[in-house]
């Protein structure tokens, strides 16, 4: 999509199989931004990311008038706060729920994602384990959207409509069903979690995020082919 | 101190020497808030603390009004919009310059924390590699601090908060294990605003004990270092 209008010029690096980078494509869809796409190829860092993020290399970068912002919920923040006005508003109002949503953002950031990574990097009893790891995960997760009164009994973690932890955990679903079929493995069970798998239903089919979602078929090739790689690998400390 | 009044009922459980209590408390007395500060025994976790952090059962916990917010920089934010009308502020205005702040905090706690830790509990060889990452995660600070008198500009933000709560820990972990990390010479930038930030109000009042924090790290490096006694 060209950047142009109010915008003046708004740039994403990213790549197609990355849910860091689809949490921003959701957050910019949402909003109705339009920006510049570019995709990295990761094993050939462009000038511009190295520059851009010269500390992690890492994408995804908005690059909003020049200017780079880096780390995936950190722009989702930056793009809720620069278009203020326009809504869907994905953080909430109250300082109280604010923190909330930062609790759980980075409860998905911190303990869930390095599971879900090491079911993706696993092998044999590595890969059990870790899968047994990501599902004690989402069963924090369901036990939040049953219990914590922030949640419980609305459509989304944000509310009526989707919010920040909605993105910060949805960004990840594609990337998670995947590769539940490419290592033969249940991660979001739904009569476990009713809660999660009909929130993950509701989300995937929501406006804004529908129309980014990456292909499922690429998406399970590209896990398959990288499981692979790492199998050759020889034996990791 | 009580924990009451027009700040409403404020507690804050915590433990003496941890660095990111440190960070809640120093923001706590930057906006002159009023709070009872429960000492937790970490071998021994309170029903308040497990009830109030269910998740992940560690401290900091702020309980503010009955209600607990987890993890120190969440808190910091926390306090810094619950109080928004309160000076001083943390947060920069432009959301661009906020994007900056949240991004070294982020970088501190992600990338920085880590290669401490693994100076504090390394031996050897992968404690040099630590030492050599906590380096250049502060010569990156050191570039990012620039001509300012905090990260945060003329007064103390988000940045200095998250690292701030960390130096005397880092400053201990040094004498107690023998090495550099804030090079005077290599971070003439850091090494002032260091001693700028432990002398600053707010700050200076909340800071542990240094011969106790000393004594407290060097009992547990102790355990590191000394030879197993048996697998």
């Amino acid at each position: 999509m060209e950047a142009c209008g109010e915008e003046v010029q708004v740039k994403l690096l990213g790549g197609s199989t990355s849910p860091y980078v689809l949490r921003v494509r959701i957050a910019l869809a949402l909003k109705g931004i339009h920006y510049e796409y570019i995709e990295e190829n990761t094993q050939n860092k462009s000038e511009l990311l190295l520059k851009s993020n010269p500390v992690h290399k890492k994408i995804p970068v908005l690059i909003h008038n020049g200017k780079p912002v880096c780390e995936s919920m950190i722009i989702v923040q930056y793009i809720d706060e620069t278009w203020d006005t326009r809504a869907p508003f994905l953080m909430p109002k109250d300082p109280y729920d604010r923190a909330i949503a930062r609790f759980w953002a980075a409860f998905i950031d911190d303990k869930l994602l390095p599971c879900i990574r090491a079911v993706f990097r696993g092998l044999g009893e590595q890969c059990q384990k870790a899968v047994e790891d990501t599902v004690a995960n989402f069963l924090i997760l369901e036990e939040a959207l049953r219990t914590n009164l922030c949640f419980s009994g609305k459509a989304y973690f944000g509310g009526d409509g989707i919010g920040f932890v909605d993105i910060a955990l949805g960004g990840t679903l594609a990337f998670v069903r995947a590769l539940e079929k490419g290592t033969d493995s249940v991660l979001i069970d739904a009569e476990q979690m009713p809660l999660l798998s009909a929130w993950m239903d509701r989300f995937c089919e929501a406006d804004g995020v529908k129309e980014v979602m990456p292909d499922p078929v690429k998406l399970l090739e590209f896990i398959c082919a990288t499981r692979v790689k790492f199998a050759s690998l020889p034996a990791a400390n | 101190m009580e924990g009451c009044g027009e700040d409403g009922q404020v507690k804050l459980l915590g433990m003496a020497y941890s660095p990111f209590v440190l960070r809640v408390r120093i923001a706590l007395a930057l906006k002159g808030i009023h709070y009872e500060l429960i000492e937790e025994d970490i071998q021994n976790k309170s029903e308040l603390l497990l009830q109030s952090n269910p998740v992940h059962k560690k401290i900091p916990v702020l309980i503010h009004n009955g209600k607990p917010v987890c993890e120190s920089m969440i808190i910091v934010q926390y306090i810094e919009e619950a109080w928004g009308n309160k000076a001083s502020n943390f947060m920069p205005k432009d959301p661009y310059d906020r994007a900056i702040a949240r991004f070294w905090a982020a970088f501190i706690d992600d990338k920085f924390t880590p290669s401490i830790w693994g100076v504090f509990k390394g031996v050897g060889e992968e404690q040099q590699k630590a030492v050599e990452e906590s380096v250049a995660s502060l010569l990156l600070l050191e570039e990012a601090l620039s001509g300012k008198a905090y990260f945060g500009g003329d007064e103390i933000g988000l940045v200095d908060i998250a690292l701030g709560g960390l130096l005397v820990v880092i400053q201990t972990i040094e004498r107690v294990t023998d090495s550099v990390l804030i090079d005077t010479l290599k971070m003439p930038l850091l090494s002032t605003w260091a001693h700028k930030f432990c002398k600053a109000e707010g700050v200076k009042e909340v800071l542990p004990h240094p011969a106790k924090l000393f004594e407290f790290l060097s009992e547990i490096r102790a355990k590191f270092t000394s030879p197993p006694t048996g697998n």
